[in-house]
């Protein structure tokens, strides 16, 4: 057996979450100290095996640790890491000391059970990306609703209760109904193949479903990973919890737990069942591009800053779904840069406006004005924040959002040209927010508005730099994801479109 | 070694934001250090060029693969692309660039943050020269975006006016219409040629069929259209004037908005193949010189009057990109020759500015050459300039494109006729208003010579607004240096050269005389009784009218009304069903407490009935 370095890197937060409780006269460091620590050490574990990572490796997963949990059912604890939840599980190490090092005055009472939560959102989030048994994918699919739930209801705005309760239950109903197609998948696998089995990678190369078992199957699968992602029609939820949650909170949910959906579409779904995948993505492309637009016309209207930022998550969100369904290689590992520039900007969003709304306990828009005068660093760091999240050339959301309209455009011409005019509406919610906020005539609430210290400079600069380093050099994201996205496309049976005009002489 | 000229200014724009006020001592050098080294640098390279053959002189140098997806034939590097077409501009941006740095020296030295401001002139002179020698479209793109976001900042540079943000806001926006433009643009050519650098679509494009050079087209020309601020995009240039009047010389008169006529004779290749979207690009350059010339003749904010004269001098060049082969090198004449005398102007009125308390109503300047000399007469000689006076600059870029506009059509050369008479009387009412006439000054404002800073860039621009012409046209040496690049054919006009100058100069010596006789006195307060066209011209010809009645306000009825349908159909039925079932379920289970920890338990429960219905098909 490998050395077992994914189980390394899953035990650090929950490790983490136990020394909380351990009494201080044995554990040296304060709460906010262990907390940060944990995820600092986790960080440098995802970075020890991206350093390891093979990425010219022809297997399916790497670092593979397995044990039997419920033999008679076929059930494993298979921890694999792909191209792709490599990316994500890196997106998770990084982003989360920089929320533990931000957000370190989100709350001031209940410290200790904020980091906990935290830790364990962590936790869930690593294992998601790390599982290879259906099995265990959907138990910590599930179990990753806790954290958030308790984050949301019990650290979150005035309303907190109602949305953390929304929350949970659009989690649930997805759950629910891909338990309902776990069953059946696990049933047709018993037929099937003789022997029951959630091995993510044996039942994407073993299984033959008929056409119609496929279809409900995908569709099942699918209800769960678009509430999650969340797609239009199923989105209601975002915006309500993005309002009530905490900024850290915000950025753990829409930063990297969301993700699980537009993952769950390129591990799950493709691998698992290809040709309903082919079919159905015409009407996925169609409802992405629908919620590119719709999302960005809803974030303009909004008179609340966290509102608007989730709504842009939504129209972002859009463009990532998009790219996966384009089946280009372009498209696809456009939108795994997407996931990660989503959750760079995400973070940057939330977190420096968090600074500014814990000032005033307000998020209305109305509320400030000309904040720039009275807090230039903050401003500035937003500003960033914004043209990142608004795909400004040289900014990690360019590359991903031009590679995800490019492949989409290779084979959906219309959609992708809806799709493209986000790009003025991105302008306009986006810089609009910023001018009523930020710039203009100084309003009395902003004139007293501290700017960020030296240490929340610091928890933030990461995002910058990794913004305008998948800028200008994508190629690591690329590089790692591009075997898994290529495997992917076989399973499929995807082939990139050649260009109309054979390049002619200097080929 | 080229990147160089990119990397310093923009490290210097890394450090000063980065480092914040800590570097605001030196921030102004530094910048000034950064702009003049990417001059010198410039320069070397364009002396090595010239010494070596004209087939020899383009050079190519990849900085690094940008982007690369080898299964699907995707590879677009960071590579820079050095020939006779970059290297003209890399001359200007980074020479009219570094005048105006210095000329920021003195005019910003009262603001609260000149550091801020020059880290943003750095980033803009960076961003300038990446969208100049980008080998292909998409890091243009980078540098267009840039120019772009450089603009927005120093627009709203002084932010805590509203004014200021919501014209940096409308001019960003407006940009990306024509971004939008853009980006299609290069995705159409991903597909078609599976590539998007310059010499890959140049190749491809002459076996492809004609569609593609029309849609290709017609999108780049919506994209020149946002950033060179011509019609139906041109309403943001008006409002950027907001911006700080050195911003206002160098990135909307001398370089950023001639963007968009660098993109079309970049792209020439395709606008050759495609006979529609050449028309398409004359009529457009027609349509806004001759509005861009009726706003600035209207206008009494002297910033206005320059914008909307910069709006139509564009106009002249984006006609004669339209053009083809007969135009290219004309228009990019036009371009380096606008650049040095519109750059003069808007410093001379930044200068008036700065001797009048920051008042830009030319009803209330006059009388200034007695106490502002230098600033006189180079206004003057950029003024002669424009209107094109032999032998001035812009006398010999206009005539050329009159001539080329003639052998292309009639009604093309009756507007660029007609838009140099109007192009005379405009720049004679500035001329009579702001310096001729009798002073009408505000009570407290006492106009003083300009500090050195200031006046040495103006008098380095009046001397290449005053020779730039001559030098460049002499022996046809611009014709003979862009001519590999751009091809060139000798316009062959209806009528004798000579006829056309004098008709030419017939019609500017109409428009300053009416220019004079209509200036002689000058009211302290527009007149209100006005022709219509002096009405609508003082709207800026209804653009922004327009915009609100077909886009703004129909656009925020959209958002609005589709923030109450979220808000009250979608979650609306979501709610509903929840309640529904809370309904049903408030019957069915009396013991449920609506506790946390209840549906913590479902989940639970999940996993269990899971398990449950495994074991019992087990067995």
């Amino acid at each position: 057996m490998n050395f077992p370095w994914l189980l390394i890197v899953l035990l650090t937060p929950l490790i983490g979450t136990v020394l909380l409780f351990v009494p201080k006269r044995f554990v040296p460091f304060s709460d906010q100290q262990i907390a940060l620590y944990s995820s600092l050490i986790t960080l440098l574990f995802v970075i020890v095996i991206a350093l390891q990572f093979d990425i010219s490796s022809s297997a399916t997963t790497q670092f593979d640790i397995a044990f039997d949990w419920i033999p008679v059912f076929g059930i494993t604890f298979h921890l694999g890491l792909t191209g792709i939840s490599l990316v994500l599980v890196g997106l998770t190490a990084v982003l989360t000391p920089i929320v533990l090092l931000a957000t370190e005055y989100e709350v001031q009472k209940k410290n200790k059970e904020f980091l906990m939560w935290i830790l364990l959102t962590q936790a869930s989030a690593l294992a998601v990306f790390l599982a290879r048994d259906l099995f265990l994918f959907y138990v910590v699919f599930e179990a990753m609703l806790i954290p958030i739930f308790f984050l949301v209801g019990r650290f979150g705005g005035p309303k907190k209760g109602a949305a953390a309760l929304k929350f949970i239950l659009f989690g649930l109903a997805g759950g629910l109904v891909m338990l309902a197609a776990l069953i059946w998948l696990y049933f047709v696998a018993v037929n099937q193949l003789g022997r029951g089995t959630f091995s993510i990678t044996a039942l994407s190369n073993e299984l033959k479903l008929d056409a119609w078992t496929e279809r409900w199957l995908f569709l099942g699968f699918f209800f769960a990973f678009a509430l999650k992602a969340p797609m239009i029609p199923g989105h209601t939820w975002l915006p309500d919890t993005a309002e009530q949650a905490t900024p850290g909170t915000s950025t753990m949910l829409i930063g990297i737990l969301d993700k699980v959906g537009t993952y769950g579409m390129l591990a799950i779904l493709l691998p698992i069942f290809p040709n309903a995948s082919i079919e159905f993505a015409p009407v996925i492309i169609g409802f992405a591009a629908l919620g590119i637009i719709y999302g960005a016309l809803i974030a303009i209207a909004q008179k609340n800053i966290k509102r608007t930022f989730a709504y842009i998550s939504i129209s972002h969100f859009g463009f990532i779904v998009m790219g996966i369904f384009s089946f280009t290689s372009i498209g696809m590992i456009g939108s795994v840069i997407y996931m990660v520039a989503h959750g760079l900007s995400t973070a940057g969003l939330f977190l420096t406006v968090g600074y500014l709304i814990r000032q005033k306990e307000n998020s209305l828009i109305s509320n400030f004005g000309g904040v720039t005068k009275a807090a230039p660093v903050m401003t500035g760091l937003f500003l960033i924040a914004c043209l990142s999240s608004i795909a400004l050339p040289g900014m990690a959301g360019f590359v991903a959002e031009f590679m995800v309209l490019t492949g989409t455009f290779q084979k959906y011409k219309i959609p992708a040209i809806i799709a493209t005019l986000a790009i003025i509406l991105a302008a306009i919610y986006m810089l609009w927010l910023y001018q009523r906020v930020f710039t203009g005539t100084e309003t009395k609430e902003s004139s007293n508005i501290i700017d960020l210290n030296k240490k929340q400079i610091l928890a933030l600069s990461p995002l910058v730099a990794l913004t305008l380093l998948f800028g200008f050099y994508p190629a690591p994201i690329i590089k790692i994801s591009e075997s898994t996205i290529a495997y992917t496309m076989t399973l499929v049976g995807a082939t990139d479109p050649q260009p109309m005009i054979r390049k002619a002489v200097n080929q | 070694m080229i990147a160089a000229v990119i990397a310093l200014p923009a490290l210097s724009a890394a450090v000063l934001l980065s480092f914040g006020n800590r570097t605001n001592k030196f921030g102004p050098w530094l910048a000034i250090f950064a702009s003049t080294g990417s001059f010198l640098i410039g320069l070397w390279h364009f002396l090595q060029m010239v010494a070596r053959p004209a087939e020899e002189r383009p050079a190519l140098t990849t900085v690094y693969e940008w982007l690369s997806v080898p299964a699907a034939g995707f590879k677009i590097n960071f590579a820079l692309q050095l020939d006779q077409l970059s290297i003209s501009f890399v001359l200007l941006i980074t020479f009219v660039g570094t005048l105006i740095h210095i000329y920021s020296l003195g005019y910003m030295s009262h603001d609260e943050n000149p550091r801020r401001f020059f880290a943003y002139l750095n980033l803009f002179v960076a961003a300038m020269l990446l969208l100049v020698l980008a080998d292909n479209y998409l890091l243009l793109y980078v540098g267009w975006e840039g120019v772009g976001l450089a603009s927005y900042l120093l627009i709203g540079f002084w932010q805590h006016k509203p004014t200021a943000a919501v014209a940096a806001k409308k001019a960003f926006v407006a940009n990306r219409v024509g971004d939008f433009g853009l980006s299609l643009a290069i995705m159409t050519m991903f597909i078609v040629f599976g590539s998007v650098s310059f010499s890959d679509v140049n190749s491809g494009i002459v076996g492809a069929p004609a569609w593609v050079s029309l849609i290709l087209g017609l999108l780049l020309l919506l994209a020149a259209c946002g950033k060179s601020a011509q019609f139906p995009l041109q309403s943001w240039l008006l409002d950027a004037m907001e911006g700080p009047t050195p911003v206002s010389a160098l990135i909307h008169a001398a370089t950023m908005v001639t963007a968009g006529v660098y993109l079309i004779v970049r792209s020439a290749s395709i606008f050759n193949a495609s006979e529609i979207a050449q028309t398409a690009v004359v009529i457009t350059g027609a349509i806004s010189l001759l509005m861009g010339a009726i706003i600035g003749a209207a206008k009494d904010d002297i910033k206005k009057s320059l914008a909307g004269s910069t709006m139509s001098q564009i106009g002249y060049m984006v006609l004669a990109a339209g053009l083809g082969p007969i135009g290219y090198v004309f228009a990019i004449l036009h371009l380096i020759t606008h650049g040095f005398f519109k750059a003069v102007m808007f410093l001379g009125a930044g200068s008036v500015m700065h001797a009048t308390n920051d008042n830009v109503d030319m009803r209330r300047y006059g009388g200034l050459p007695k106490v502002m000399f230098f600033t006189t007469i180079t206004f003057f000689i950029g003024y002669l300039a424009i209107i094109g006076v032999p032998p001035f600059a812009g006398f010999y870029s206009k005539d050329h494109i009159i001539e080329a506009a003639l052998s292309h059509s009639w009604w093309a050369g009756a507007a660029v006729l007609f838009g140099a008479g109007l192009t005379a009387f405009y720049m004679t009412r500035m001329m009579m208003m702001t310096f001729v006439s009798k002073s009408r000054w505000h009570e407290d404002v006492h106009p003083h010579e300009s500090p050195l800073s200031m006046i040495l860039p103006m008098i380095v621009l009046s001397v290449g607004a005053a020779t730039m012409g001559i030098l460049l046209t002499r022996n046809h040496v611009f014709e003979h240096w862009l001519e590999p690049i751009t091809g060139f054919v000798e316009p062959e006009p209806p009528l004798p050269i000579q006829t056309i100058t004098t008709i030419t100069l017939s019609v500017v010596a109409i428009g300053v005389l009416i220019g004079i006789w209509q200036n002689i006195k000058i009211a302290k307060v527009a007149p209100v009784k006005v022709s219509f066209v002096v009405k609508a011209a003082r709207k800026d010809l209804y653009g922004d009218v327009l915009n609100e009645t077909l886009l703004m306000r129909p656009g925020q009825g959209l958002t609005k009304s589709l923030n109450i349908f979220d808000n009250a159909v979608v979650d609306g039925f979501v709610n509903g069903l929840g309640l529904f079932v809370s309904g049903i379920s408030a019957r069915l289970r009396r013991s449920e407490t609506g506790y946390v920890r209840s549906y913590a338990m479902s989940i639970v429960l999940g996993t269990a009935l899971l398990v449950i219905a495994l074991l019992m098909v087990r067995i």
